[in-house]
């Protein structure tokens, strides 16, 4: 599980590639959790164009990045997700409370 | 009912193991023409029921997990994921959504995800003994592929 990031003008760009399960969330949170603290951003894209598979580990890391990004009174999205981690999000029913749009 | 091909798999509750039990439940069923979403389901509600043990069952230890997965008449995968960890209390209580004792770090999704990407889930538990969770999924079903 790797995450990459981005910033400019404001808004923090995270790009994950590889697997997201109960192994990778909790290093996958503490780097997020560093990379906001870091940038304290107006706005977060979560780029997972590279991530292959995800389990409800992933449902409870979004979450946690939606709710510090409330604190930071920014927003956050989630972008290009593969069909397998989109059918856990919508399992989830996340998508009423985090902007969520798949892979074209 | 025919077992048409058995796999046992044991191995310690350690989370890098997650990976494992669900990428050998999925080459197990490779056989069976399974389309890639119901792969994809087979391998998270594995995932969901691995990190179960990990997480619930084994809470500050390592204890031994044993996967079966056998495949079924009718093109139907069964996996059982079996653990001698402290069991659960409640066997209701817990499959409800988002009921989970794991913190922030969980999401209590897992039973209800394991509910809904499988044709059939069973649980049986014993506080202090353990628990197993069955799940059975037809593979290959009406695409044609």
């Amino acid at each position: 599980m790797k995450i990459s990031g981005s910033y400019k003008g404001g808004r923090l760009t995270l790009s994950f590639s590889g697997e997201l399960d109960h192994h990778a969330a909790r290093d996958a949170m503490k780097r997020l959790s560093q990379k906001l603290d870091a940038y304290s951003p107006r706005s977060c894209v979560l780029d997972l164009k590279g991530l292959e598979f995800m389990d409800s580990s992933g449902v409870a890391l979004l979450l946690r990045t939606y709710k510090r990004m409330n604190e930071l009174d920014g927003t956050m999205c989630v972008r290009n997700v593969r069909p397998q981690p989109m059918r856990v999000l919508d399992a989830s029913g996340i998508e009423r409370l985090i902007d969520i749009t798949g892979a074209v | 009912m025919k077992i048409h091909n058995y796999l046992k798999l044991e191995f310690p509750s350690r989370s890098v193991n997650e990976a494992l039990a669900r990428s050998a439940a999925a080459l197990f069923v490779l056989p069976l023409d399974p389309t890639l979403e119901e792969m994809g389901d087979l391998k998270t509600a594995v995932s969901e029921a691995v990190t179960n043990c990990i997480v619930h069952a084994y809470t500050g230890e390592v204890g031994r997990i044993l996967m079966k997965c056998r495949i079924l008449d009718g093109n139907v995968a069964e996996i059982s994921v079996k653990d001698w960890g402290c069991g659960i209390e409640d066997v209701a209580k817990a499959r409800e959504p988002l009921y989970t004792t794991g913190g922030e770090e969980r999401a209590g999704m897992g039973f209800s995800i394991m509910e809904s990407f499988t044709d059939e889930m069973r649980v049986r538990s014993r506080p202090g003994r353990g628990t197993v969770v069955v799940l059975r999924k037809r593979m290959g079903g009406g695409s044609g592929k």
